[in-house]
C-alpha cells in the first residue's frame, strides 16, 4: 500500500507542478480553466467508481462472497466523497465563468448532480437493515440499479439541454493542446490512483477492524467459563464485521 | 404466468373493496393541483409550466399508491406464501407492477380531466391522445421501478421514508421525457414535432430498468 500512496502523492505533486507550470492558460477562460485538471479528472473517477461499484455488486449476487460487498460499498463511498469534490469545484468554475455558482445548463454537471443525490440514498438504505446477509443483497441490488442508470441519466439530460442550448465547453482530452493534454491525462492518472490508493486503505481498515472484532469475541469465549456467567453478553457479539 | 394475474387480481380486489390507494392518490393530486394554483397564482398555464404541475404532482401522487404496494405482504406474511407456493418468484414483481399499472391509469382517469378544467383553456382534447400515449409509457417505467424499490423499501427500517429519496433520483429520466414531450402537447398552438424523441426515450428507460428488476427481483425474495 505505501508505494502506492507515494506513486499517487508524486503523480498528483507533478500534475499540480504541470497545471500551475506548464499548462498554457487557456484563451477564452484564462487562468479560472485550470481548475478543470482536479473537476474532470474527479468526475471522470467519481463515475467510473460508481459504475465498478455495479460490477462489483454483480460478484457479489454471483459469488455470494462478502468481500465483494465491501469492496462495492467502498466504490460508493469514496465516489460520493469524490462527488462532494465535483460539485465544489464545479460550482467554483461556474461563478468564475458564468457569474453564477450554480447553472442548469450545463448538462454535465447537472447529470452528475442527479447521480450524487441518488447514491446519497446509499447509505440510509445500508444503515436501515440489520441483517448483514440481507443488507449485502440489498445495497448489491442498489448498486446495480443505480450502475445502470448513470449512463440513461447523461443521456435524458443531454438531449433535455441540447434542444434549447449549445454546449458551453467542449473540451475533451481530444480536441485540446498537447501541453494541455498531457497535464490532463497526468491529473487523471493521479486523481484516479488516490482513488485506487483510498480504496485498498479502507478496505484494509474494514478488513483489520472485523479481524479484531473476531479475535476480542474468541478471547471472550475463552475467559467465559473463568468468569462464570457472561454468557448473553458473547451472544451478542455480531458474528461478521459490520459496514 | 397464472401466478401473475392471481396475485394481481387478488390486489385489485382489496382496492376494489377497500378503496385504500386510488381515492387517496386522486384526492392528493386534486388537492395538488389547487395548491399549485396560489402557489404559481396562475388561473391558466399552458406549456412547460403545465407539463411540470402535471407531472411532478402524478409522480408524487404515484408515490402514495407504492409505499402501499407490500404493506399487506408485509403485514400478513404474504411473502413467506410466495416463497413457500411452487411458482417463480418474479411473479410477484410482474403482479405488483400490473396492480400498481392499473392504480396510476385510474389515477390519470381523473386526475387528467380535473387538470384540463383547471388549468387548461384550449387544445386539451386534440393533444389527449398523444399525452395519453406519453403518460402510458412513463407509468410503465414507474411501475416496474417502483415494485421494485418498495419491495427494497418495505424491508428496512426505514421504509416509506426510504422509497421516495430512493425513486426520485431514478425517476429523473423519466420525468425528464414525459414532460418534454406534454411541454410541446400542452403548447399554444400544440406542437407534435419531437413527441416521438421523447416517447422513444421512454420505451428505452421502461426496457432497460424492466429488465434489470426483472433480473435482480429473486435476489431480494431470498428470505
Amino acid at each position: 500500500m505505501r508505494p502506492l500512496a507515494a506513486l499517487s502523492t508524486l503523480l498528483i505533486g507533478t500534475a499540480l507542478a504541470l497545471v500551475f507550470f506548464y499548462a498554457p492558460n487557456d484563451a477564452d477562460q484564462g487562468f479560472v480553466q485550470k481548475i478543470f485538471y482536479i473537476h474532470v479528472p474527479l468526475a471522470i473517477t467519481a463515475l467510473v467508481g460508481f459504475v465498478a461499484a455495479g460490477v462489483m455488486a454483480i460478484m457479489h449476487l454471483r459469488t455470494r462472497d462478502d468481500a465483494w460487498d465491501a469492496r462495492s460499498y467502498v466504490a460508493i463511498h469514496l465516489g460520493v466523497i469524490f462527488g462532494v469534490g465535483v460539485l465544489a469545484t464545479g460550482a467554483i468554475w461556474a461563478r468564475a465563468s458564468w457569474g453564477k455558482w450554480w447553472v442548469w445548463d450545463e448538462p454535465t454537471l447537472v447529470s452528475f448532480l442527479i447521480v450524487f443525490l441518488l447514491y446519497a440514498t446509499y447509505y440510509p438504505l445500508r444503515y436501515s437493515i440489520e441483517d448483514p446477509e440481507r443488507r449485502a443483497r440489498y445495497s448489491s441490488v442498489f448498486a446495480i440499479t443505480a450502475g445502470a442508470f448513470v449512463p440513461i441519466n447523461f443521456l435524458a439530460v443531454r438531449m433535455a439541454e441540447s434542444l434549447v442550448h449549445p454546449r458551453v465547453l467542449n473540451q475533451t482530452a481530444g480536441d485540446m493542446p498537447g501541453e494541455m493534454r498531457l497535464t490532463f491525462l497526468v491529473a487523471l492518472a493521479g486523481i484516479a490512483l488516490l482513488y485506487v490508493t483510498l480504496m485498498k486503505v479502507e478496505l484494509t481498515s474494514k478488513h483489520a477492524r472485523g479481524q479484531i472484532r473476531r479475535l476480542r469475541r474468541l478471547l471472550e469465549e475463552d475467559e467465559r467459563p473463568a468468569a462464570g456467567a457472561a454468557g448473553p453478553t458473547v451472544a451478542s457479539v455480531p458474528a461478521r464485521p459490520t459496514l | 404466468m397464472s401466478a401473475v394475474w392471481a396475485i394481481a387480481r387478488k390486489d385489485l380486489l382489496v382496492e376494489l373493496r377497500t378503496k385504500e390507494s386510488v381515492p387517496a392518490m386522486a384526492l392528493f393530486a386534486v388537492t395538488t393541483f389547487v395548491l399549485f394554483h396560489f402557489g404559481l397564482d396562475r388561473d391558466r398555464l399552458e406549456g412547460d409550466l403545465a407539463a411540470g404541475v402535471l407531472w411532478v404532482t402524478l409522480l408524487f401522487a404515484a408515490i402514495l399508491g407504492i409505499n402501499r404496494l407490500f404493506v399487506a405482504e408485509r403485514e400478513q406474511a404474504g411473502f413467506d406464501g410466495i416463497l413457500l407456493a411452487p411458482i417463480d418468484r418474479s411473479s410477484l414483481l410482474l403482479a405488483k407492477a400490473l396492480a400498481l399499472l392499473v392504480y396510476l391509469v385510474a389515477l390519470e382517469t381523473i386526475a387528467l380531466p380535473v387538470f384540463a378544467l383547471f388549468f387548461i383553456e384550449t387544445g386539451f382534447w386534440s393533444a389527449l391522445p398523444r399525452l395519453a400515449a406519453v403518460t402510458l409509457l412513463a407509468d410503465i417505467g414507474i411501475c416496474v421501478l417502483g415494485a421494485l424499490l418498495a419491495s427494497i423499501a418495505v424491508h428496512t427500517r426505514a421504509r416509506d421514508l426510504l422509497l421516495p429519496i430512493l425513486l426520485l433520483p431514478l425517476a429523473v429520466p423519466a420525468i425528464i421525457a414525459a414532460a418534454s414531450a406534454s411541454e410541446k402537447l400542452l403548447s399554444v398552438p400544440m406542437e407534435t414535432g419531437g413527441v416521438a424523441k421523447w416517447m422513444a426515450v421512454l420505451a428505452l428507460y421502461d426496457a432497460v430498468f424492466g429488465l434489470i428488476a426483472y433480473a435482480l427481483f429473486d435476489f431480494l425474495m431470498e428470505d
